[in-house]
């Protein structure tokens, strides 16, 4: 299953890579793949933008505007001019 | 907040050093605790050199007809708002200082999936204060997160618990841990499991390797079944706001509020909006692999104007007034829509780039199209009062 086209925010800096292989390891969407001691991307699309690539990277080779994709938040965010809050109160259906 | 906790509550070294409280005492978390005087093991307690750790509970890795009671209320309700156990170190089975330590949330459903995973095996569990969410939600928000894994490890003092330096994290507790950060600061190496705890044996066993199948997040028919009731729910519960303005609409009349014609009016239209809801919230998230467009936004509308084509056939709408056509077809399949792009929340492939993309072109129409559905339900109304 995959969502939009080419709107993921994922970056990867293959010059800072050291081959930890980190980021195959904690994509849930093997959007990384180990390629001659470095890591690549073999698929864009897939990223659903969850940041733990990103966050589990101690070199800064992969940045990504992480965050719920979930409408809900993003709208609760549009109303109250800040950033999408998921508040996943008691008639909240996202997580 | 109600506590659920496990029943025995255990020193450490009662553990280690007699094993007699064996995985035999089995808690069936149902919020009982024993009475805190009547210790486990007493003999072996006074025995205890390391009476300085702290206490751990011991739990049962077998899940009780109750916890799955419990399962299914979280499922349909928001009792899952308030099903949490304590955080800190829990002892599945009898483990000593070469066990491994697992790592999961304190909403409990989150904690019985591990401990229900650890059969036949001797293991620790770390349950960090996620607020009684699921590990990946709170991974989002960072409440499963570098700072809390470091403070338990360090209040549970693990390093005198273990003999070994490494932790297993759920892979989806990814987003808000940052494995180096607690490698340099409490020397615990942080191990990736698999993403569903069942494979959980599979990964201990290969040597802590999980295959490519273990670190991919599937999202089935039965995943998507079981969210859809807390889909349902919230639009169930303006459903009755959406009835009462159809009845006023259909029964208000020159002479007063005629029940009779509001139910006559407003009959198709209360089924219309079941029909709706039962689309967007239902339908799309079971069917979203098969309706074509990648947008939410638009499979939710396909479905909304599908079943609505169908509905109305039934309901008489095609022999209604153009302006209850029009409105008909206009705001049902949107409700519909609005509800599928709801669901982007619970899957596990939407990313929030593309959520925002859909919003910006989506809530500008739902906007307008309210605005114009409430002008074509006036016009008829106009019409039919004889005012224009």
């Amino acid at each position: 299953m995959k969502y939009l086209p080419d709107v993921t925010s994922l970056q990867f800096f293959s010059e800072k890579c050291t081959g930890c292989a980190r980021c195959v390891e904690v994509c849930p969407h093997g959007v990384f793949i180990m390629d001659d001691k470095r890591a690549r991307i073999i698929d864009r699309d897939m990223c659903m933008e969850c940041g733990a690539c990103a966050r589990n990277c101690a070199f800064g080779a992969i940045s990504v505007n992480a965050g719920v994709g979930c409408a809900s938040a993003v709208i609760n965010g549009m109303i109250s001019g800040g950033e999408p809050s998921c508040d996943c109160s008691d008639t909240g259906g996202c997580c | 907040m109600e506590e659920i906790k496990p029943k025995k509550r255990i020193r450490l070294g009662d553990i280690k050093k007699s094993g007699c409280c064996g995985p035999g005492n089995t808690a069936d978390s149902n919020g009982s605790q024993d009475n805190p005087k009547q210790p486990c093991c007493p003999g072996n307690r006074n025995k205890t050199v390391e009476s300085s750790l702290p206490e751990v509970s011991r739990v049962s890795t077998e899940l009780s007809r109750s916890d799955r009671f419990e399962h299914l209320r979280c499922r349909i309700s928001a009792y899952r708002m308030r099903y949490t156990i304590n955080p800190g170190l829990y002892a599945a089975g009898a483990p000593d200082n070469r066990s491994d330590v697992f790592v999961s949330a304190n909403y409990k459903m989150s904690f019985d999936m591990l401990r229900s995973s650890l059969k036949g095996m001797n293991a620790w569990i770390l349950v960090l204060d996620t607020k009684g969410i699921n590990v990946w939600c709170a991974a989002g928000k960072g409440t499963f997160g570098t700072d809390e894994l470091i403070k338990r490890i360090q209040d549970a003092r693990l390093n005198q618990v273990v003999s070994h330096r490494r932790v297993i994290a759920p892979q989806l507790g990814g987003p808000g841990i940052a494995a180096h950060t607690v490698k340099e600061r409490t020397g615990f190496r942080v191990h990736y499991g698999p993403v569903y705890a069942k494979d959980i044996k599979a990964y201990v066993e290969a040597g802590y390797i999980a295959t490519k199948e273990m670190r991919t997040v599937r999202f089935t028919f039965l995943d998507r079944l079981v969210l859809t009731p807390m889909e349902i729910n919230p639009a169930m519960k303006k459903y009755p706001l959406y009835a009462l303005l159809v009845m006023i609409v259909f029964g208000l009349h020159t002479s007063g509020i005629s029940f009779k014609n509001a139910l006559a009016g407003g009959l198709p239209f209360l089924v219309l909006g079941l029909v709706s809801i039962f689309a967007g919230a239902f339908l799309t998230p079971l069917f979203i692999d098969s309706i074509p467009p990648r947008s939410f936004a638009l499979k939710g509308w396909i479905a909304g104007m599908v079943s609505t084509l169908i509905f109305s056939r039934f309901t008489g709408v095609l022999e209604m007034n153009p302006a209850l056509q029009a409105f008909t077809y206009l705001f049902f399949p949107l409700v519909s829509s609005y509800l599928a792009l709801q669901f982007t929340g619970s899957t596990t492939f939407t990313n929030i780039s593309g959520v925002r993309k859909e919003l910006r072109f989506a809530m500008p129409v739902y906007i307008s199209a309210v605005i114009l559905s409430v002008a074509l339900l006036a016009l008829f109304k106009l019409r039919e009062l004889g005012v224009i």
